[in-house]
């Protein structure tokens, strides 16, 4: 391999920088998350997405806990912390004392589906002017990998060591799906980032989610399914495979549901 | 300048910048390369990783940036391609 190319600095041709190593929102790219982790990726496009719809100097931000928490401190919008599952009520309070901003709350699959699943379900129900983002992994990725209520059935996790079984730990709630049949609920969505097409198309549904609040149609929700290599036990590189496959032949991507835009 | 894919390999439409000390090796980036000019390197960064490295051959698709959990990469596209010669 001696056709090596040096990529330590910029090009010293003419060149047109396509794009930056993170997204503006973003202020340090140093993180802790483990190696091929899939919130990062999804947290540059929902930063991107905030971007596009202009709304960066009045977004406020509700958080969750998880491994994705400790971007808190690195975002550059105004961000509230709120307690386990608790982000979609703490939005609504923000969304109702200040209309004029554009909320979103981040939350994981063990904080939104198991802590707080009735919090998000009454949130869409009252038809909230909210964008919910979830990144779904199918563990408990910052408290060791345990199972979470979106495992799939067969998935090994710390203490479904055998796999998922139904019979005994009772089957997976597929949240997007369930939050689309409410009335309330104007745009739902379910996305994946395994390969830069699936990222894509994930940015522009987050996109599609903040202008379904923009324009006050009702609840918004955007399902990320991201790769947790360390919490499924394989290798990194095999996470988007594993997410393809396994993740994603139980939680199918695409638009779930899409109240008509004017 | 002639077609493009007759020279697969040899002319780069665009390049990266990769910050390798911050890269943790998870090579998400090498399969979602079109092209595929990335490659995982033999030595290791500071903290132990292997890092990619680029071959002739980009466009500047930004797949590479697109996947990467850890923002470890740039994209340029270049105004004028540029040739290069390829060692077999």
């Amino acid at each position: 391999m001696s056709d090596i190319l040096p990529t330590s600095a910029p090009p010293s041709v003419p060149a047109k920088k396509i794009a930056g190593f993170k997204p503006d929102l973003l202020m340090k790219e140093n993180h802790n998350l483990c190696p091929g982790c899939g919130e990062p990726v999804a947290l540059r496009k929902l930063l991107e997405a905030i971007e596009a719809v202009g709304a960066q100097e009045r977004t406020i931000g509700v958080i969750g806990i998880g491994c994705y928490t400790s971007f808190g401190s690195g975002i550059d919008v105004d961000l509230v912390q709120a307690l386990h599952g608790r982000a979609p009520s703490v939005a609504t309070g923000v969304k109702r004392m200040r209309p004029e901003t554009l909320v979103f709350t981040l939350q994981g699959d063990g904080d939104m589906v198991n802590e707080g699943l009735q919090e998000v379900i009454h949130t869409a129900a009252r038809g909230e002017s909210v964008t919910c983002v979830l990144l779904n992994n199918g563990v408990f990725g910052e408290t060791g990998g345990h199972m979470t209520a979106t495992t799939v059935l067969g998935q090994r996790t710390k203490n479904s060591l055998e796999g998922r079984d139904a019979g005994y730990h009772g089957y997976p709630i597929l949240i997007g799906d369930l939050l689309a049949q409410l009335e309330g609920t104007a745009y739902a969505a379910r996305g994946s980032v395994h390969d830069a097409a699936s990222v894509m198309a994930t940015g522009r549904m987050l996109r599609r989610a903040l202008e379904t609040q923009e324009k006050g149609l009702g609840f918004s929700f955007v399902e990320v399914l991201t790769m947790c290599p360390t919490g499924w036990f394989i290798p990194t590189a095999e996470g988007p495979d594993y997410l393809d496959k396994v993740m994603g032949s139980v939680h199918t991507v695409g638009e779930l549901k899409r109240k008509a835009h004017d | 300048m002639g077609d493009v894919n007759d020279m697969a390999g040899t002319t780069s439409r665009g390049t990266v910048t990769i910050e390798t000390e911050r890269c943790k090796g998870c090579e998400l980036c090498i399969p979602a390369c079109p092209p595929d000019v990335l490659s995982m390197s033999t030595e290791v960064n500071e903290i132990g990783f292997r890092y990619p490295e680029l071959r002739p051959g980009c466009t500047g698709c930004s797949a590479c940036l697109l996947v990467c959990p850890d923002f470890v990469f740039e994209v340029y596209r270049y105004e004028t391609p540029q040739q290069y010669e390829v060692t077999p």
